[in-house]
């Protein structure tokens, strides 16, 4: 997948308009999709894969309708290729909905989004804050050090957050590093464990069950009720990891750009 | 005019925590709605005893809840039929009353549904946290310190002597839902219903099943004949955001029906179950056995239409005091 080669994902100048809708004719639909969840509720469709040019054009649709609410719609979650609106059906009905999402949609001007916010986040890798470490390097055929080497090689982009407050979903992993999901998930993986899983890595932000394997674990916090927004990472933001030694995590918890 | 500490907790039974309608709007963040499951429950418990209808009460699972008054106060108990006891009578549900300073309130067991609902006048008095007094317990935050209650634990409520007035009010007896264990769930197909055959649906609508120990505020995981993805399928689909009420069918082909603490899922999604139908998921309990029926999205607005109109007239009556 061309990740880095995406005019979407993380260049510094937003793409012209030609540009987008250049992308638009290859792997973004033509039309938006729309699969009804129940009587309030409407998946927008995007595109079908997990795509940074994809991805983009739904937060850029996100955006814009955040900026310019449709009445009636009380929430809006974007996820890899898709938006859920949730609206109120007796203040607006699906066909007003859908024709106004369209409008929005076929007047989207991408160069309005805001730029990726960049951040490095400090893991300290195996031990006892990285279980799976050793696995990983076992199934991939290499040592703990270059599968350290190659997860703190490149960014990744949040694709989007869910699963718990704060989640990111990251992608896309080097393939040397993919690996399949844990045949059973742990019932409980610490606060601030950073895990792979087929093409993706992710944090997670509270003691959950999980799924992926455990590489290490930030001293970061993720989320936090009480500021807005909310959540230390958002879709779109460029995440980069750095090894920190486990004795410097209380050191590097203070530097967390929230300073909490 | 102050918060008074009104409600000292006994016992907490199971789980118990305070509730409001939740926080819509904050899906992004992947925080999800929480609030009360039966919305119908709390809006009226509100509307009887003065309060607006999404002010913060108790949501009650099961049994067990002990709570002394420690102030004159209206109260409203509606949802489940939990046996509610004040001082060892029983207590009228649907309707507001006082209770006394002393008064002892007592869930003793389920007759009918899963959770009753609390409403004093006043509204209990937690912080808004991402604009809702909901608790979310997964994630420690709304409600009160984001925990279910405990023992000892001390609630106030705002102003309570101003709602002093607001007793005898009751909703129409017609009105009241009585949980019967046989109705259907009624539903619409979708978002991935065509990922199905039509044998698997008829399957999935002439069936019975089993609602299982696990379930929670996440959803509701039932047991009964294998609801089968077309062959060829992968198991997971492309994460997207879910709503409460919508069927979601892991790999094992067990329908989990999400509720409000899940946020987005990665399974297929055969149908979704109609608002007007939402607020019984919170009546339902694990033993329970439960069947769907499709309608249309015409069937189901109707039905929520019907549902807000005795909403309506319950907020006109409390206007009109």
């Amino acid at each position: 997948m061309p990740f880095i080669a995406s005019p979407f994902s993380i260049s510094e100048t937003s793409p012209s308009y030609e540009e987008f809708f250049r992308e638009k004719t290859t792997m973004i639909y033509n039309r938006l999709r729309y699969r009804t969840m129940g009587d309030r509720a409407l998946l927008v469709d995007v595109g079908d894969e997990i795509h940074a040019t994809v991805n983009q054009a739904v937060r850029a649709l996100f955006n814009t309708l955040e900026q310019n609410p449709i009445p009636g719609v009380t929430d809006a979650v974007p996820t890899y290729r898709s938006l859920l609106i949730t609206y109120n059906p007796m203040a607006i009905s699906l066909t007003t909905l859908q024709a106004e999402i369209a409008r929005v949609w076929n007047r989207l001007k991408p160069d309005d989004l805001p730029g990726p916010e960049r951040f490095e986040i400090p893991v300290c890798y195996g031990g006892r804050s990285g279980p799976d470490l050793e696995w990983v390097a076992r199934y991939t055929g290499m040592t703990p050090k270059e599968v350290i080497r190659l997860h703190t090689g490149i960014s990744y982009r949040v694709y989007m957050i869910g699963f718990t407050p704060g989640h990111p979903y990251m992608a896309e992993l080097p393939e040397a590093l993919f690996t399949p999901r844990r045949k059973s998930p742990r019932p409980h993986v610490p606060r601030g464990s950073v895990g792979i899983g087929t093409n993706q890595t992710v944090i997670y932000p509270f003691e959950s069950p999980g799924g992926m394997h455990i590489l290490g674990r930030t001293p970061w916090t993720l989320f936090d009720p009480n500021r807005f927004p909310p959540t230390l990472l958002n879709m779109g933001d460029s995440v980069k990891f750095f090894p920190v030694q486990e004795e410097e995590m209380a050191n590097w918890k203070t530097r967390n750009p929230w300073k909490s | 005019m102050e918060d008074t500490k009104s409600l000292e907790v006994l016992a907490p039974g199971p789980l118990t925590t305070v509730q409001d309608l939740g926080r819509p709007g904050f899906g992004r963040y992947g925080v999800p709605p929480s609030g009360v499951l039966d919305t119908f429950s709390l809006r009226v418990a509100n509307l009887l005893v003065g309060n607006g209808e999404g002010e913060a009460g108790l949501e009650i699972t099961l049994m067990g809840l002990q709570v002394k008054a420690l102030t004159d106060l209206t109260l409203a108990v509606t949802g489940g039929d939990l046996q509610p006891h004040c001082n060892d009578a029983p207590l009228e549900m649907w309707q507001s009353l006082r209770v006394r300073r002393g008064d002892i309130l007592h869930f003793k067991a389920p007759r009918t549904g899963c959770r009753a609902y609390l409403a004093a006048g006043g509204g209990i008095c937690v912080p808004s946290v991402l604009a809702s007094k909901s608790t979310n317990s997964a994630s420690r935050f709304g409600g009160l310190e984001g925990r279910p209650l405990r023992k000892g634990d001390i609630l106030t409520v705002s102003q309570p002597q101003r709602h002093l007035s607001h007793t005898g009010r009751a909703l129409d007896k017609s009105m009241i839902p009585r949980y019967p264990r046989q109705c259907p769930l009624r539903l619409l197909f979708g978002p991935q219903a065509e990922d199905f055959t039509d044998t698997v649906k008829k399957r999935f609508l002439h069936s019975d099943f089993e609602v299982t120990p696990q379930t929670d505020r996440m959803g509701i995981r039932l047991a009964g004949p294998p609801i089968q993805r077309k062959k060829g399928l992968p198991e997971s689909i492309i994460s997207e955001g879910v709503v409460s009420g919508t069927i979601q069918v892991p790999g094992d082909g067990k329908p989990i029906i999400i509720l409000v603490e899940t946020v987005t899922g990665g399974y297929r999604k055969i149908a979704t179950v109609i608002s007007a139908d939402l607020p019984r998921l919170g009546q339902i309990k694990p033993g329970d056995r439960v069947k769907f029926q499709a309608v249309s999205l015409q069937q189901a607005l109707k039905a929520l239409e019907h549902m807000e109109a005795v909403i309506a007239r319950l907020k006109e009556e409390a206007a009109n005091l």
